[in-house]
Parts: structure tokens; sequence; C-alpha cells
């Protein structure tokens, strides 16, 4: 890892903690940054009571939980779009290309209709989608990228019809609209912790891969002759990355753009290198949705607007201006 | 550094290797050992590029079996075939922004966890410098000429350690330098490892390799030497074409010179 890369890495810690304490600050209530700063640390340190009790509460339980959320969410998708887009070797491949938030969709629908859990159902769902995708995949023990992008396309379109028709059917037609835009408006500690448990396990999880990614780029005949058992690394990296997207998915809806251009972004600036792209893309995924959730929330106060509308809104024409800037890795 | 201590053998014993139904490998065997050079012949769709991919286990055969020092290769596990046997494939392109030195250290892919040695990368660059790459280690691979690619490869290779090399076609799309330069490179290496190399050119295999297959359709036609192999009749049955064999008055190796109608 040559230091420019590990400057990238440090940078965006940085960034994050840095972005995590000021959209904290943001909100109707204004706290300044110093006071945030403060309330967060007073958890683990001992800080003389500058704030008041109405302050704490807003900032503990109330905006952290949802910076939060979005931090795991951003940092979810980023690491599952980079893993995907890695192993399937495809530049239009994003965590939800075989069938996972599809699936998560029809368990949502259904969830709201007969007033289930929809954190659980929607997980539940993805799941089982992108296993019945993975074995409608499979041919003789192999798991061909082709067969198991076409079959996630196929299966997703079957699940969206399925989603369609329960909205069209629903009594509750807003709430499934809503959620399937993607938005963090249910964050809670209990949702902060379930899903910190899944993410970080799997994000990490996927970073013991990133060597054995490198080699799939040159192609699985070339892996195969340099010692990687390629089934193996296939269905290692889709079992995490499905667990940590299907985790996010279940608490945020169908965010769109972050899986897809953060790992892109991340490339142009990092170079192909999975051991230095999947940190920087988990890092810049939470740092670019913590963002876009917040101006999401801010920008019509009182009202706010599903995130899923802004990330794409404020990230497509980023992402064109790179395109146009530099088009000299293989991607983009 | 490289020297791989152990003495290296393969055996391919009584190999057939079927592809959807259609036979494309009839009863092979081979022996070879440290220090052979050994060059593949034979017409297009003899079954060249098969057999070096059965050997290094990609394609998995019904029936024969392939030998490493002994050892089947069907019991052993991907990362200890890689540490046996490094391949250098046909027609290599790589299209991501890799340095040529992380490409040679993919090779050591069957030693590492995620996360390179000082030892990893000193082998490496050994590689490197046994290929003639080691000024370019530091250019993106995207950015390197045909031959620099190909010794790239062949130092990825190098860096498995391994005790055989397969290469399939190292020469075909390099000009006449190039493909004496990589040619060159392979006998120097062959004195410590058992080099299997397809080769199309017949007179660069005559001259370079001390053992010669002849492939048709699947079939060994004739093994051994050269003088043995690259005879009017072999290389009539095997090619289709007729050919006037003379001692080349330089290199007192063999010369095959079609006969050409002429026009």
């Amino acid at each position: 890892m040559n230091r420019r890369k590990r400057f990238v890495i440090i940078a965006l810690v940085i960034l994050l903690v840095l972005t995590i304490i000021i959209t904290t600050a943001i909100g109707s209530t204004s706290i300044p940054p110093d006071i945030v700063s403060k309330i967060l640390l007073s958890k683990f340190l001992s800080i003389e009571k500058t704030w008041t009790a109405g302050q704490e509460v807003i900032v503990k339980d109330i905006r952290l939980p949802r910076v939060l959320l979005g931090a795991l969410v951003g940092a979810a998708l980023g690491t599952a779009g980079c893993a995907m887009q890695g192993l399937l070797k495809n530049p239009m491949a994003d965590p939800y290309i075989i069938g996972i938030s599809s699936g998560a969709a029809v368990g949502a629908s259904l969830a709201f209709v007969l007033l289930l859990p929809v954190q659980i159902v929607s997980f539940v769902f993805a799941a089982i989608s992108i296993f019945v995708v993975y074995n409608i995949s499979k041919v003789g023990g192999k798991v061909p990228v082709d067969t198991l992008l076409l079959s996630g396309i196929a299966v997703g379109s079957l699940l969206a019809a399925i989603t369609s028709l329960i909205i069209y059917t629903a009594g509750v037609p807003h709430q499934i609209i809503f959620w399937l835009m993607g938005g963090l408006w249910t964050a809670d500690w209990e949702k902060v912790k379930i899903s910190a448990v899944m993410v970080i396990f799997g994000v990490l999880m996927i970073y013991k891969q990133g060597w054995n990614l490198n080699v799939v780029l040159l192609g699985e005949e070339q892996a195969s002759y340099l010692g990687i058992d390629i089934e193996h690394v296939k269905r290692y990296v889709l079992l995490f990355a499905a667990l940590i997207t299907a985790a996010a998915v279940s608490v945020s809806g169908i965010i769109g753009f972050v899986g897809l251009i953060i790992p892109h972004i991340m490339r142009i600036l990092t170079g192909p290198d999975h051991r230095i792209l999947l940190p920087a893309s988990a890092l810049a995924g939470a740092i670019f949705l913590v963002s876009t959730d917040t101006l999401a929330r801010a920008i019509m106060e009182p009202a706010e607007l599903p995130v899923g509308i802004i990330t794409a809104l404020f990230g497509a024409p980023f992402f064109i201006y790179l395109l146009r800037k530099r088009r000299k890795s293989s991607y983009v | 550094m490289f020297e791989n201590s152990e003495f290296s053998r393969l055996e391919v014993r009584n190999l057939d290797f079927y592809y959807n139904g259609v036979q494309i490998l009839n009863q092979i065997n081979i022996n070879a050992d440290n220090g052979d050079f050994i060059g593949i012949i034979g017409a297009n769709g003899s079954g060249k590029t098969t057999l070096l991919k059965v050997i290094s286990r990609v394609l998995k055969p019904k029936v024969g079996c392939v030998f490493v020092d002994g050892k089947n290769i069907n019991e052993m596990k991907s990362r200890e075939i890689a540490k046996n046997i490094g391949v250098v494939p046909q027609n290599i392109s790589i299209n991501f922004d890799f340095s040529v030195e992380d490409i040679v250290l993919m090779g050591r892919t069957p030693y590492v966890k995620n996360q390179e040695t000082i030892e990893d990368i000193a082998v490496a660059r050994e590689a490197m410098r046994q290929t003639n790459t080691y000024h370019l280690k530091d250019r993106l691979i995207t950015e390197i000429s045909g031959g620099e690619m190909q010794r790239v490869i062949i130092a990825r290779a190098l860096a498995q350690k391994p005790g055989i090399l397969l290469l399939d076609e190292p020469t075909s799309h390099l000009d006449l330098k190039y493909q004496i330069e990589i040619l060159e490179l392979l006998k120097g290496l062959s004195k410590k490892l058992i080099v299997i190399a397809v080769i199309h050119d017949l007179n660069l295999a005559a001259h370079y390799c001390d053992k010669i297959i002849l492939l048709k359709k699947g079939e060994i036609l004739s093994n051994g030497t050269p003088q043995e192999v690259l005879t009017h009749n072999n290389i009539k049955h095997a090619f289709d074409i007729s050919v006037e064999i003379i001692t080349n008055p330089l290199t007192n190796s063999l010369f095959v010179l079609p006969i050409l109608e002429k026009t």
C-alpha cells in the first residue's frame, strides 16, 4: 500500500468524523458543533456540562441514531457495490443487481399490508431472493457470472411485478412507495445496534477477500492458475454482500446510486486495489449518505424528502463531471 | 532465491479428455523431469491448449491422472497446485490499472493472506529481475508493450515458485526479436524447472526445445528429440503439408522448410 493510498483512507476517516459531528449539529434546532462534540465525548470522558438537557436529548436520542444509521447503510452499500462490481467484473453492478432489493421490496410491501415488522420481513425476503437467484444460476457446481446477472434480472423483474401488484391492490400505497424511495426517518438506537453488528461484520469479512478480488479481476482462468478457488470466492463474497445489503435495505428502503457510483468515484481516486478500494468505498458511502440524508431532512423543513431522491439528484451530476474529466480507468 | 531445491517431476498417465461428449485428448502419456524444455506442437485443434489446461487442472479429466512429484493433482488444493505449476496463458489482456509490480505480486497468491510480506515482495522482485522487467515495476500494466507483457506474466508465474512452468503460445503475436528473447529466457529457466510450451514455429521449437511432443487429433503422434520428431513423414501426417528437413549450417539445428509450389 503506498503512501498516497494510505492518505486517502486517513483523510476519509477524518472527513467521516467531521461529517458526523456537523450533520448532528444541523436540524430544526441548531446546536453548535462544539457542543455536539462535547456531548458525544461526554460518554467517554468526564466533561463539564455546558449544555442543556434538551440539547442532549436531541443529539443523543434523535439525531445521532439517524446519522449513525445513515453511516452504516452508506458503508454497507458502498462496500457491497464495490465487491459486486469486482466479483462480476461489471461496471453496472450494484448491491441490488442480483435481486436483493426486489426481494426486500416484496417483503416490505407485504409487511405494510399485513402489518408485520417491516425490517424483519424485508430482510428475510431479501435473503430468500438471493438464495433463489444463486441456485437458479448454479450449473454443475459452478455459478457463471453471466448467468448470475441474468437470473438476477429475471427474478428481479418478477418480484418487481409482485410489488407493483401489492401496491396497486393495497390500502396503504403511500407507505410502500415512500419506503421504496428510500429513507432513514424510522431510525432509532435499536436499528442502529442490529445493523451495526451485521454491517461491521460483513464489511470486515468482505475486506478479507480484497486480494482475491484483485486477482479475480484478471479473469476466472488466470485466477484459477494463481491458486484461487473461484467458486469459493464467489459464494463467500455474495454471501456477505447480500448480508450487508439486506441489513441496509431492511432499515432504509431502497436507496439507489450510493452502491453504484461511490465505488467508481473511489476507483478513480485510489486505483483498482480492493484492499484500499473496499474501505474507501465504505467510508465514502457513509460520508455521502450521511450528508445527503441531512440535506433530505433540512431542505424543506419541517417536511423531509426521501434521501434516495437526493442521492441521485446530487450524485449523478457529480459523477458525470468525473466521467468527463478522466476517462482512463477501464470501468469509467 | 528461486531455485526450487526440490527435484520436480511431472507425469501424465493415460489421460483422456472429453468436452461435451467429443473426445479431445486420447491416451496421453508424458514424463518430464527438472531441466526439460518440452515443446508441444501440432495443427490447430489438435488439443495442445486443452492438454495444458488439463495438466494445470483448470479442466478435469474423467480418465487418467496427472502427477506432480508423485502426487495426484486431483487430491491437491488449488493453492497447492499453484505452488507447483505456473501457467502463462494465451492472449493475456488486463484492463485494470494495476502496476507491473502489483501484477507480479499476484503470483504470490497461493502464499499470502490478503497482505503481502517483505519476503513476497523480494520474491516478486527477483522474478522481475530474472525476466528483465524490474525497470517496469512502477509502470501501469495497461501501458506496456506486448513483449513486455509476456515477460511480466512469466515473472508472475515465476513468483509462484513453481517446479513446472506451462506456457501457451508464448511467442505468438510477438515480433521476431521478442520471440527469441522469450525463448532464450525459457531456455535459461528450464535448467531449474520443467518448462512446457506450446510453440507454433517448428524451427524455433527445434532450436530451443530438448524434447518435442507432436499432437494429432488429441493423440501423441510422436514424442522425443527434435531429430526424432521432426521428420518429413510426421509433419506430413500432422500438418498435411510436405516439407524438406535440412540442418541449419549455422546452428546445427533442424530446419523445417515447407515445399511451396512455384507460382
